[in-house]
């Protein structure tokens, strides 16, 4: 209990002195996890409305695979990207391992599944309400698809939300592909991984505060921003 | 206004679910008589014709013919259900919504909107959210979503099901006025009154079958079929 009692004391003096090692670090988890939100919210959501306006062949095995892939191991993805990114790969020439890049090409690649799953559920549930509304107003598939994104943005962003928790979070991969060098690629997650790995579990404790407050205050900040408890409003 | 999907003729038409057959053959020549109404008892199969005439239910056999193409006929017609569908949206999206998707800038589709809001007595509250509008005005926001894009023809599945007189009346007014202006109705009811003052033809259907299709006069001055007989006076058919 000492270890605790004595993380939070850290955690709440690096936070009260500023401590420009934890801001950057926090402020590069942030950046990094927060464009892997937009990117993957730009590629899950629209796909989930896809599927669920969208009648194919191959239409439920996609949704199952969508749904089995929000399983997907961190470390194998993380072991994907470094082998696609390193030298020897593919994606060599673009110089993109070891760099907050390849952590976002990472947390892309493990929150799209998740994301769209979630969202898939929802924009499911709309698409029922509306189905018959839609069909009879003629619009075109596109306008549907824009019609549920925009009436179910509220439970989108619980869909996100679910992505961002996920990727701010995420440790395996991003250790692989980032490398967790100092000043460049260090996170949140992997100094907290590296400081236990020193045995500083007080640090690595007051590191873990900041991270759960930091998810806390992104929560609590897009609820209020977007009014989802508000009376009347979806 | 000119009604460019008349003649309707509808031959040998079939619909089934899962196999089992829901109407059908139906045989139908409508010519666009202003209000045609489709009695007929609970699970004669109204709500399911309505739907094949709109495109909204499969049609297993047989074939609907429009007078222009398809696709002309969809863009033309609009429908209104049982159960009023709302997009979570307030009062003013919801009746942009129909204009918005059809092209008409975002200027005249507001200005639109808040005529026919005014017209049906939604206006004071037009940011309200529709799904949070009592059954009544839910059913005149679908009315009105329905006939702002000015179409040939609206299906109407039972539009005054649960509605008390008030609302009633104000529906009727709107579709008396909507006919004047050359649109052509087609709906269902189980209201006999209202089939008396708003039909101007009546398709009566029984297990899925077309009984009669009658000028309206006619059908509830001499019913020609004994089934049709016994719905007006208000015995069980079967």
């Amino acid at each position: 209990m000492g270890d605790f009692w004595s993380g939070l004391g850290q955690a709440a003096w690096l936070v009260l002195t500023f401590d420009s090692d934890l801001l950057a670090i926090a402020a590069r988890s942030l950046q990094v996890s927060l464009t892997a939100l937009l990117i993957a919210s730009l590629l899950a959501m629209p796909l989930a409305a896809f599927l669920a306006v969208r009648r194919f062949r191959w239409r439920r095995n996609v949704i199952a695979l969508m749904n089995a892939l929000m399983g997907l191991p961190p470390v194998v993805v993380g072991l994907i990207v470094y082998i696609l990114l390193s030298r020897s790969g593919p994606f060599g020439i673009l110089g993109l391992l070891f760099t907050p890049s390849a952590m976002i090409i990472a947390q892309v690649i493990i929150i799209v599944p998740l994301i769209a799953s979630i969202a898939h559920q929802s924009l499911r549930d709309l698409w029922q309400e509306y189905h018959d509304l839609l069909i009879s107003m003629n619009v075109t598939q596109g306008q549907k698809i824009r019609t549920l994104l925009w009436d179910a943005r509220r439970a989108l962003l619980t869909a996100a939300l679910a992505g961002f928790g996920r990727a701010i979070g995420e440790v395996g991969a991003i250790m692989i592909v980032g490398g967790n060098i100092d000043h460049a690629t260090r996170v949140l997650t992997t100094a907290i991984a590296l400081e236990t790995g020193k045995g500083d579990f007080a640090l690595a404790l007051a590191l873990g505060f900041v991270l759960i407050a930091i998810t806390i205050t992104v929560n609590f900040a897009v609820h209020w921003i977007s009014r989802t408890e508000s009376e009347g409003r979806w | 206004m000119v009604n460019s999907l008349f003649p309707l003729t509808v031959r040998d038409a079939v619909s089934k679910r899962g196999g089992v057959p829901l109407i059908g053959p139906i045989q139908l020549d409508l010519k666009g008589a202003g209000i045609t109404v489709v009695m007929g008892p609970n699970g004669s199969g109204k709500t399911t014709l309505l739907r094949l005439l709109h495109g909204a239910a499969r049609l297993n056999h047989g074939s609907i013919r429009w007078a222009c193409d398809q696709e002309q006929a969809r863009d033309a017609q609009t429908f209104v259900f049982q159960r009023p569908i709302m997009l979570r949206r307030s009062i003013l999206d919801n009746l942009i919504y129909p204009l918005r998707t059809r092209g008409v800038s975002k200027a005249k589709a507001q200005e639109q909107a808040e005529h026919w809001a005014e017209r049906l007595g939604l206006g004071g509250f037009l940011s309200r959210q529709a799904p949070s509008l009592s059954g009544g005005e839910q059913q005149k926001l679908a009315l009105a979503r329905a006939l702002i894009t000015d179409p040939e023809l609206v299906f109407l599945d039972e539009p005054c099901a649960s509605l008390d007189a008030r609302t009633m009346k104000a529906i009727e007014r709107i579709l008396i006025d909507t006919r004047a202006n050359g649109t052509q109705i087609i709906m269902s009811t189980h209201d006999m009154g209202q089939a008396r003052r708003l039909a101007d033809e009546v398709v009566f259907l029984l297990n899925g079958k077309v009984h009669e299709h009658t000028p309206a006069h006619d059908f509830f001055a001499s019913p020609q079929t004994p089934e049709a007989n016994a719905f007006l006076n208000g015995d069980i058919v079967e």
